[in-house]
Parts: C-alpha cells; structure tokens; sequence
C-alpha cells in the first residue's frame, strides 16, 4: 500500500512538472492503455500458476463465482443509484468533452 | 464490449500458457505484474498531475465521495446475502466471503483462522475472481451502469490492481473517488470480516 501511494503522488508530481509538455502527458496517457492488456496477461500467468487456485476451481469455485458475482452485481447496482442520484446531476463531475475509453 | 474481450483474451493467453509451462523461465520465476503495476500506477500519477483540470478535481471531493465505499459495501454484503439461497452456504459466510472486498490475500488468512480452511478458500477464489471481473467487465460495466460501475466492482482492489481499467474507462477525475473507496475499503475489510464471523 506503502508502494502505491508512492507511485501515484511520485507521478503526479512528475505530471505536474510536465504540465507545459502536453505532448508528453498524452503519450504516457496513451502508454497506459497497452500496458493495461500487458498487465492482464501477466496476471493470467500468475493465476495459472497458483496450483492452489487452480486445484480448486470445482464445487468450491462455483460457490466462490457465485458470491463474486452477486457481490459485484450488488455494489453495481447500489453505485449505479448512487451515480444517477448525485455524480451526473449538472454535469459538474463528468467532463463530457472527453470520451471513456480515450483517457 | 469490444475491449473486455480484448483484455479477456489477453489474460486467457497468459493463463493458458501459464497452466501448460510454455513460458520462457523469466516471464514465471519473477512476478512481473506488480512491477508492471506500479508502472501504470506512476503513469496514472502523471495524468493527473499534468492535467490542467486538476483543481477543479480536488475541488468535487465532497459528501458524495464518502457514499461510494458506503455503496460497495451494502451493495456486496446484499448481493452476497443474496446468493447464500441458491448455495449450500450460511447467509453469515456467504456475506463474510463478499466482505473480502477483492482483497483476497488477507480475507483468505482471516476465514481460515476465524472459521475453516473450505471456507477461506471459498474466500481466495471469490475475491481473486472479483478482481478479475472487474479487469475484465470494467469497460462494459461503466457503459452500461454508469462511471462508478468500475469502482464498484473493484471494490478495495480500486486504488491499486483495477485502478488503470477504471481510470481509463471512467476517466481521470474518477481517479480519487477510486483510490478514496479502495482504501476505505481495506481498511474496513479485517473488522468487517471479523465481525459478521463472531457476531
């Protein structure tokens, strides 16, 4: 967590330095999006090679499916209240100018 | 849609080559993802630090920022509550697993010891799978349930392992509200889990 923190506040500090070079910050805007798909593939290896996780994926990954599932599905619809009710009132936190997906 | 099959297929060629050891020995002996994770966690950094918005950022952090971790958490220990009728499970260990919030690692660890092993496995693979879905449906979650979807679904994992999907999909100035409900988060996860257990 320690790490984290360090990473993100070492990076907007280097961002803010860099605020007169648009260029710059788009480039590493645009870095972010492939190094997500590098990331996912890492994180695939890892999984396959937790034999704890993957020896156990029968009766038991079922019940752990289901209760990630219903989990996600639960804060979702509680967020999505809460998105509809105050974040999108008057536009004010949502930059429509910028397109999701074009970070 | 299109990019949660991208990045499904990039996580399936690297779990497939993974299962069947087809990988060169410095891809498997060395965990690179946590590496390639402070990477993006650095480049996000950067994003928010150049942007010439940012202090309109920092002013919308308000009330409503509070609710986000309070909506994840009733929201998971509902949906979780849900499922218990469809398993062979107790509402109580069913809601104890969701309480994890993603952080598999150490709500796993807690179940065994508060509970029994069957259990804290339930809870490794739950939460290790709730962070891949949030990976993974991130983008079609926020097209379709609005920009808090992705952090929702992250639920603690939301200021580190899933914070790149969900800034990218949600966009930057929901880059706080992520980091905010992912260490609220965590930080709730041992008392909560603690305490559907006990009590």
């Amino acid at each position: 967590m320690e790490t984290v923190i360090l990473m993100v506040t070492t990076g907007i500090l280097v961002g803010y330095l860099l605020r007169k070079h648009p260029k710059i910050i788009r480039i590493t805007e645009k870095m972010t999006g492939y190094t997500i798909y590098l990331l996912l593939f890492l994180m695939g290896i890892s999984v396959g090679l937790n034999d704890q996780v993957i020896h156990h994926f029968d009766a038991i990954g079922i019940q752990a499916a289901s209760v990630a599932a219903g989990s996600v599905a639960g804060s979702v619809v509680v967020c999505w209240l809460l998105y509809l009710l105050l974040f999108r009132r008057k536009n004010t936190t949502v930059d429509l100018s910028q397109k999701p997906g074009e970070l | 849609m299109k990019n949660s099959l991208t990045i499904f297929a990039f996580f399936v060629a690297g779990l497939l080559l993974s299962i069947f050891r087809k990988l060169p020995g410095f891809l498997m002996n060395t965990d690179w993802s946590s590496v390639v994770l402070y990477a993006l966690l650095f480049l996000i950094g950067i994003a928010l630090g150049g942007d010439p918005n940012m202090k309109k950022m920092f002013r919308q952090i308000d009330y409503r920022i509070l609710l986000v971790p309070v909506g994840v958490a009733v929201g998971t220990l509902t949906g979780s509550l849900a499922v218990s009728a469809v398993l062979p499970l107790t509402g109580r260990e069913t809601m104890a697993v969701g309480a994890g919030f993603g952080w598999y690692s150490l709500s796993a660890v807690f179940i065994t010891r508060l509970h029994s092993e069957t259990l804290g496995i339930v809870a490794l693979l739950s939460n290790v799978i709730r962070e891949i879905l949030t990976l993974l449906a991130t983008p079609f979650l926020v097209k379709y349930f609005g920009k808090l979807a992705g952090i929702a679904a992250g639920g603690a994992t939301a200021m580190d392992t899933t914070l790149p999907v969900i800034t990218r999909y949600s966009g930057k100035e929901f880059a706080l509200v992520s980091i905010f409900s992912g260490i609220a988060l965590s930080l709730v996860v041992p008392f909560l889990v603690t305490f559907i257990l006990e009590f």
